[in-house]
């Protein structure tokens, strides 16, 4: 076992994403568990005044490498992201560190990462666990797979292992204050040249500015029930009330009515929050498979027989064009007491 | 311009999962096998560039027999070529699956490698972004837009809440979301074109997965669900379970 850990956060907009408190905070647990070391190491610039939040999870030392810094090894101009330079900075220090095992959240840019640490550290990848397990010193992770048809547990007979931690599943844990080591990592001794920018984010398009289902704690789903595009402010409106992201399904996507990047299920997302509330979605099996590891699943559907309802906690049978409204209104009710 | 596309087969996603009796894979037994969904869109976004280019279109699967079917689809939407790398059997990671290809893509000298941005059984997202590793290639994931010009490659690439502006150059591997584009689908005479595409087979290159599968289950299953049936008038208890029962409101 590994006397290492690498754990890498992430940060936007100069604050650290909540899958940095949920990366730290399992890390942390590897760590003491295995009798290891932990180091976490972010990207970005202007975080400073940030670094005391990592704290309150227990990190004790953390490792900046200036964005601004490493883009002056880039003579093309301004970038915000280079995964191939992202892969080499985290890989190089990891080689340094003398760490056996990296970990990242299994957010775009996490999973953009992550294949390429591999190869560049030799390492085998657990990729978007949902748990995590150690015994007799060796590594032991469960990841859904088929969409979370079925689950997999999977080892390694290799030293060197980089995963990925599935957003919203593990919880992060405030720990006793403690004071964080910062370091401001000097990127000189990475080999880091203009050849390592090979790929280049040379702008971010917000294409809206609400939560996105991947990320997002609680969800509200439309489907066909909904009859048209012009119905889901319905879903909106119910998001809305208790600070939820939309989501579709895949018959609503394909027939045009919300973009893909809406779309909970196989061909879709993934996504385990701790609600999911489905409206008028009658429960595809590769619907299913998306969102069945939500923790509680409330379904609203006119059809009593729908599959949905053989896997939702609560549910109510009944019109959405009736129910959705009243429902909207009585979480405004009693959220405003 | 040379265009490579690797294609891979998976079940279809209206596939009710059984495990077989390893108790680490599927029972594969009355599963049907198709083209990955994310693979249309790279065999389609393939055949626009060599419309536009000109060229060749060369699909690449990497697998059993089995996986000729990804060839054989690939053949209908219109590649040229179709190159099976032969696994030896199902049991292969990401790892060796990039291994593989990219032994055979490195003497290509191929401008443009596609994939589907993952397959939908394993959901890795792993195997573009190794190959670009392995092959010290550029590679964008998640391109819901590309566009090539005088060798220069700008694509855009779906994150959470937007999309990022990647630029890049050629060679490039790109891996392909839905989105980018509305897939083809085969006419009669595309079909009886593709049955007298050959299909080359390759022997394996490299075997050694990293990481093995030691147990495969199903999810808990649920039950116990309290569904009302008096319609609004269940409203406020249900909330009142959101809140004191489940806790999640």
């Amino acid at each position: 076992m590994s006397n290492k850990i690498l754990a890498f956060i992430e940060s936007k907009d100069g604050k650290f994403k909540n899958s940095a408190f949920e990366v730290i905070t399992e890390a942390l647990k590897i760590a003491e568990d295995s009798g290891s070391e932990l180091e976490v190491l972010t990207i970005g610039s202007g975080l400073e005044s940030e670094i005391n939040e990592l704290s309150v999870y227990g990190a004790k030392k953390i490792k900046i490498v200036d964005l601004n810094i490493l883009n002056k090894k880039y003579d093309g101009g301004e970038i915000k992201y280079s995964p191939s330079a992202y892969a080499k900075v985290i890989s190089e220090i990891a080689k340094n560190a003398e760490a056996n095992i990296i970990i990242l959240s299994a957010t775009s840019l996490g999973k953009d990462l992550v294949g390429r640490i591999a190869v560049k550290t030799d390492s085998a990848v657990f990729n978007d666990c949902i748990d995590i397990k150690l015994s007799d010193g060796k590594l032991t992770a469960s990841r859904p797979v088929y969409a979370g048809k079925s689950i997999i547990d999977i080892n390694s007979s290799s030293e060197k292992i980089v995963m990925t931690l599935r957003p919203n599943v593990f919880k992060p844990e405030k720990t006793e204050n403690s004071s964080i080591e910062t370091e401001n990592t000097d990127i000189e001794n990475l080999g880091i040249s203009g050849s390592d920018f090979s790929t280049v984010v040379t702008d971010v398009i917000v294409s809206n500015e609400k939560l996105d289902v991947a990320e997002a704690d609680k969800i509200v789903s439309g489907g066909r029930g909904l009859r048209g595009p012009e119905n889901f402010n319905l879903i909106e409106d119910l998001a809305g009330s208790i600070g939820a992201a939309t989501g579709a399904s895949r018959a609503v996507v394909d027939a045009g009515w919300r973009p893909h990047s809406e779309q909970v299920g196989q061909t879709g997302k993934t996504v385990s929050p701790s609600l999911y509330i489905a409206c008028g979605i009658s429960g595809a099996i590769q619907h299913l498979a998306g969102m069945s590891s939500s923790k509680c699943i409330v379904a609203i559907n006119k059809d009593k027989d729908a599959p949905i309802f053989q896997i939702a906690d609560y549910g109510i049978v009944g019109d959405v064009f009736d129910i959705v409204p009243s429902l909207t209104e009585e979480f405004k009710k009693v959220l405003s007491n | 311009m040379k265009i490579i596309v690797c294609v891979s087969i998976v079940p279809d996603s209206t596939t009710k999962v059984k495990i077989s009796e390893n108790g680490r894979s599927i029972d594969s037994s009355d599963v049907s096998y198709i083209l990955n969904p994310y693979d249309e869109f790279a065999v389609e976004e393939a055949l626009k560039l060599k419309e536009k280019n000109g060229g060749e279109v060369i699909a690449v699967a990497y697998g059993t027999d089995r996986s000729k079917e990804a060839l054989k689809k690939s053949f209908q939407m219109g590649a040229d070529k179709g190159v099976l790398i032969k696994s030896a059997d199902d049991n292969f990671d990401s790892y060796t699956v990039a291994k593989n290809l990219s032994e055979y893509i490195k003497d290509q000298n191929a401008d443009v490698i596609l994939f589907g941005k993952q397959s939908i059984d394993f959901d890795g997202l792993l195997v573009p972004s190794m190959v670009s590793e392995i092959l010290n290639l550029p590679c964008i994931s998640v391109v819901v837009k590309l566009e090539i010009d005088n060798g220069k490659v700008k694509a855009e690439r779906e994150i959470e809440g937007g999309k990022e502006i990647v630029e890049s150059s050629l060679p490039v591997i790109i891996g392909a979301q839905k989105g980018l584009n509305e897939p083809r689908y085969p006419n009669l005479k595309s079909i009886m074109a593709a049955k007298s595409k050959p299909i080359e087979e390759v022997s394996n290159f490299y075997s050694g997965n990293k990481a093995d599968i030691i147990d495969m289950k199903l999810p808990p299953a649920k039950s116990g669900g309290k569904i009302f049936t008096n319609g609004k008038e269940d409203i406020p208890e249900l909330v009142r379970l959101l809140r004191e029962e489940a806790k999640v409101i």
